[in-house]
């Protein structure tokens, strides 16, 4: 009995976003990375090859993070005190991408510097190649001290400036736009948000190939349903046609997965959560998967076994023979 | 997919006899398709329209269930490609495998630590399904052993696994009485293995990895009188599996294409690499897998799944909410904290258990967010200011304490000046974001 295999044809499709600058193109970046460009639901390869794969980021930080678990700052060793030796480590297990959080504060307790935020950000782009995408710590008035200044000194670099909310975007968006890099807007877990903010952003006139856009998720266990759902249906508006969710999707399961208890803690935990490492790394590394399956194009880790575990499935995931 | 009144009427005899109590044939198609009166009223109807009809009754993706002593797996009926469509109603049974030529004892300690297996996650105690016990040897004799030895500890649901018709039959034998799934009928044997599900009443597996032959197999098998029917398309990495699934389920719902309206079974446990189990598992959760056999058991892998197959399975229309109100965490005494947070379930059972586990005395006191979380329910405007004094007000905590104080979430620090205006006697205190750096704050802050 032959089967005919109903195809999906779709009008619209994702923006494609290249991150980082090679000397040529004006920056210092060994080589670029680019996402998105989708015209199908994710790895349904038998409708139309997908234009990029998925991409694994690293998180690393400013300096010694106060609240990451014991089992992070154990891997990564002496390089949590060093964001250039940390980006060498990331770089060296694997990741496509590095992402610089700066911190609220320094190791002194006053807010983090602009001079302190550049020479960290200069740091990292001196010891590894790698595109990089900075994070900000998350309140309006210093995130923006720190990235205009940032943004000024890696003029051209096609760094990716984050985040851009509905409450504080404007400053992020204009110093992108004047200084050549690109920036991620995050919304909490809902569709019109997400795409509220996207109008928002791409008013001020930066180009659709400057945006990503983080629909935020839940770990798994608190809320990951949500976040993926959401992907799910900002996908499938993209291909529908619907300009305002056509943003390659960046999502941060490592920071949700190692809030968790179950990832973050070993002791005074049921004996039914098992071993502590394994499950912390199952943790960051299912949250990972089922997000790039609805449809992430860049996914932010924090352990370097939960990187070599998704960068094994997403290889399984762009490797299908042509019979299927 | 259901025919309309006019596709019924069109099978009916068309005489207008009104043996079937209504005036027309029409009027009597019209209340079938409304569902409100049975075919068994029209005594008329021939054999060929009747079972036209009885198919068209059926699901897209045919419900299996799989019982044992009490247990049950219920797959299949799922009705959409994406939860956020509608919801999945079955989820997938989690199955333990053990091969019949491991050490017997290495067997019974598997088999006794999955079975008792039980975890907690949001006020649910959560447990595996059953196992899977394959022919690994060739030898009937060990096969039949091992089946028996899994059901003298575990009374849940079984699959059994051999291709040979003559190792499955002695497998069969060994529980004689039950009906597992067995797995599986190919090109080669399915005629044999026909048999067997008839003669035993059993769900079988079909297994191919082309969906043509696959499909076929079905047709022949149903004509054959096996109903319960449940597909490997042999897919067993995670590219070729997504597709593959995606592909049957699209078929059964769109195309409502009954060979393939089966539920899926899945077998992470044959991966390559074995930190790539779970993934398989994972993606066979979200993306429409039925019955998943698993190799390892572990803690450590199965709690995850376990908590990704609730999430995956939650009523996306109805977010899992708690009551409202005040509740008493370790006997809480007028000196003690009020810690406020949402009636979303997974934030309410995070905050009062970390407190509960540390130990720590406290009222908890849950506002009504409609069923959201913090961060997600202060966006939406349903965790604010007035909200929280209301829920103040309405559960009189402020007779239950002598020290008025009050204990934010960190995500809402923004709202702590309107709280004071609402709550101009109460002490306002901002908490930590996550609910794990509870324990600490509380002894350390307050
Ligand atoms: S009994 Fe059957 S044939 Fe007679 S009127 Fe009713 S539907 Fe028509």
């Amino acid at each position: 009995m032959p089967v005919e295999i109903p195809k999906d044809t779709w009008s619209g499709s994702v923006c494609t976003v290249t991150l980082g600058a090679t000397t040529a193109a004006g920056g210092t970046r060994s080589h670029t990375v680019t996402v998105g460009g989708h015209k199908t639901l994710p790895f349904m390869h038998f409708e139309q090859p997908m234009a990029h794969r998925p991409v694994i980021a690293l998180e690393i930080r400013d300096r010694r993070p106060d609240d990451w678990s014991p089992l992070l700052l154990e891997v990564w060793g002496n390089a949590v005190d060093d964001p250039a030796s940390w980006a060498n480590a990331g770089e060296k297990a694997g990741a496509d991408l590095l992402v610089l959080s700066l911190s609220l504060t320094g190791a002194d307790g006053h807010p983090t510097t602009p001079e302190a935020a550049v020479a960290a950000v200069k740091a990292v782009l001196k010891a590894s190649g790698l595109p990089l995408l900075v994070f900000a710590p998350g309140q309006a008035d210093l995130d923006n001290q720190l990235l205009v200044p940032v943004a000024e000194a890696t003029k051209g670099e096609r760094l990716v400036l984050g985040i851009c909310e509905d409450k504080n975007y404007r400053t992020i968006v204009a110093t992108a736009m004047a200084n050549g890099h690109l920036i991620s807007t995050r919304t909490p877990m809902d569709v019109n948000l997400a795409k509220q903010l996207n109008i928002l952003v791409r008013d001020m006139g930066i180009p659709a190939d400057r945006i990503l856009m983080d629909p935020t998720t839940g770990a798994l266990g608190y809320g990951i349903e949500y976040g993926y759902s959401v992907m799910e249906r900002l996908r499938l508006a993209a291909l529908q046609g619907d300009g305002n969710t056509q943003s390659p999707m960046i999502v941060t399961p490592g920071a949700e997965a190692w809030k968790a208890k179950e990832a973050k803690v070993g002791q005074d935990v049921p004996a039914a959560w098992g071993d502590w490492r394994e499950r912390a790394i199952t943790w960051e590394t299912l949250t990972a998967v089922a997000l790039i399956e609805s449809g992430a194009d860049i996914v932010v880790l924090r352990h370097p076994e939960s990187l070599r575990r998704v960068r094994v499935a997403s290889d399984d995931l762009m490797a299908v023979p042509e019979t299927i | 997919m259901a025919l309309t009144g006019i596709q019924i009427y069109k099978l009916l005899p068309k005489t207008n006899c009104k043996d079937c109590g209504l005036p027309t044939c029409l009027a009597f198609a019209m209340k079938l398709a409304a569902k409100q009166m049975e075919l068994s009223a029209c005594p008329h109807v021939n054999s060929d329209a009747k079972s036209q009809l009885a198919d068209a009754a059926e699901p897209p993706v045919r419900l299996v269930t799989l019982k044992a002593d009490g247990h049950e797996v219920k797959s299949g009926n799922e009705t959409v490609l994406f939860r956020h469509e509608k919801t999945f109603f079955n989820k997938p049974g989690l199955f333990i495998r053990v091969q019949d030529d491991e050490a017997a004892d290495g067997i019974r300690a598997k088999v006794s630590a999955a079975d008792t297996y039980t975890v907690r996650y949001v006020g649910m105690d959560l447990t595996l399904d059953g196992f899977a016990v394959q022919s690994a040897s060739s030898d009937p004799a060990r096969f039949a052993d091992a089946v028996s030895a899994v059901r003298a500890i575990s009374k849940r649901p079984l699959i059994l696994i051999a291709r040979d018709p003559a190792i499955m039959a002695t497998g069969l034998r060994a529980i004689d009485g039950e009906s597992p799934l067995i797995y599986c009928a190919d090109a080669g044997n399915w005629q044999a293995m026909a048999d067997l599900a008839k003669q035993h009443r059993t769900a079988l597996a079909v297994c191919s990895d082309k969906l043509d032959e696959l499909a076929d197999l079905t047709g022949k098998l149903k004509t054959k009188g096996v109903a319960d029917l449940v597909l490997d398309p042999a897919t067993r990495r995670l590219g070729t599996s997504l597709i593959r699934q995606t592909q049957i389920r699209r078929l059964a719902l769109k195309k409502d294409f009954r060979p393939l309206g089966y539920p899926i079974i899945a077998f992470p446990c044959d991966a390559s690499d074995p930190t790539q189990e779970s993934v398989l598992a994972a993606q066979a959760i979200a993306k429409y897998a039925g019955f998943i056999v698993l190799n390892h058991f572990a803690p450590e892998m199965i709690y995850p799944l376990l908590v990704l197959r609730e999430n995956i399975f939650t009523d996306p229309q109805k977010p899992i909410q708690v009551q409202p109100g005040l509740y008493e965490i370790n006997d809480p005494k007028p000196g003690d904290p009020v810690l406020v947070t949402t009636n979303f379930s997974i934030t309410y059972f995070s905050v009062a258990n970390e407190v509960e586990g540390a130990g720590l005395p406290a009222w908890l006191l849950i506002v009504d967010a409609e069923g959201m979380s913090v961060l997600t329910a202060w966006a939406a405007g349903k965790f604010d200011a007035e909200r929280i004094a209301k829920a103040v007000k309405e559960t009189g905590v402020a007779r239950k304490v002598a020290r008025k104080r009050i204990v934010l979430p960190g995500h809402v620090a923004v709202l702590s000046g309107e709280l004071e205006e609402e709550l101009p006697d109460w002490e306002i205190r901002v908490g930590p974001r996550e609910a794990v750096d509870l324990p600490v704050f509380m002894k350390q802050a307050l």
